[in-house]
């Protein structure tokens, strides 16, 4: 049994709109293309047969991860002189070196590993939202909990990060408005 | 090639597309961007082997891939409030510019 076809299709589309979020010029453009990614990564579940995983990631990461890049693309202008030409560091090279051993490494460890190669694969494993729902609250109930604690730690501390700062130091230009400053 | 292949294969050149990405973007959201894409190929990988390993009706990989996007969602709001705080500061936005911690 090898991969269907569906599979392939979404994998080139995946991996397409990953390869373009991370080389294209303009930083919407970009934003987009992750959104691709994303979405492609959701069908990805659904065709494995992770129907949850699949319509949390489509909610969480096209509806909200790409949207919040988005707007912080919005909020964070280039400055008028140095948009043009400059979109890799000057390191880039060696990290595209250093991203392709990585892969050479990781795709001689899939290719050699014997797990991989006699890896059955049966028929589609049967979930109901049901036997889900009887997990989250019995066996995983302590890890949702903690991560209901992390997300509302993490939502306090994002708004107090972006949140402007209110009284500025006097003799300082922290804190106040890019308009006064400017 | 078998679909637990195929998919591991997937996630790597995922995998190794968003660290290409983390390490020669200059602005800072593409940074975030490719460890995004990082984390959703280690997903792929958790999905894939839950679907073609041997005890499927643990869900575990699925769970897992569940916890995993919460934290990801925080990881994501937490960096690109960082971004806006550090962009207010230093009005720029390109992680080669970055070079102070204290302003």
């Amino acid at each position: 049994m090898g991969m269907t076809v569906s599979f392939l299709i979404l994998a080139i589309m995946t991996l397409a709109g990953g390869v373009a979020a991370m080389t294209l010029r303009r930083l919407v453009h970009c934003a987009l293309a992750l959104a691709v990614a994303f979405a492609g990564l959701a069908a990805l579940y659904l065709n494995l047969g992770a129907e949850f995983a699949g319509l949390a990631q489509l909610l969480v990461y096209v509806g909200a991860v790409a949207i919040l890049i988005v707007f912080a693309i919005l909020l964070t202008p280039a400055r008028p002189g140095d948009e043009a030409e400059k979109v890799f560091s000057p390191a880039g090279p060696a990290g595209a070196v250093l991203a392709l051993a990585v892969f050479a490494v990781l795709a001689g460890a899939v290719m050699t590993s014997s797990a991989a190669r006699q890896a059955a694969g049966g028929a589609v494993p049967q979930t109901t939202m049901r036997e889900i729902g009887f997990a989250l609250m019995q066996r995983y109930v302590l890890p949702l909990e903690v991560v209901a604690l992390m997300l509302t730690a993490a939502m306090i501390g994002a708004v107090i990060l972006a949140m402007r700062e209110r009284r500025a130091v006097p003799g300082s230009t922290v804190g106040q408005s890019p308009e006064l400053r400017a | 090639m078998t679909p637990l292949a195929g998919c591991l294969l997937v996630s790597a050149l995922l995998f190794s597309v968003g660290l290409a990405g983390a390490l020669t973007r200059r602005n800072a959201i593409l940074v975030l961007a490719g460890i995004e894409l990082m984390l959703n190929a280690a997903n792929l990988n958790f999905i894939a082997f839950w679907r073609f390993g041997p005890h499927p009706e643990y869900l575990t990989g699925l769970m897992f891939v569940i916890f995993s996007i919460a934290v990801a969602a925080a990881e994501a709001a937490v960096g690109l409030a960082l971004i806006l705080a550090i962009y207010r500061h230093a009005r720029t936005s390109d992680v080669s510019e970055m070079t102070e911690m204290k302003g």
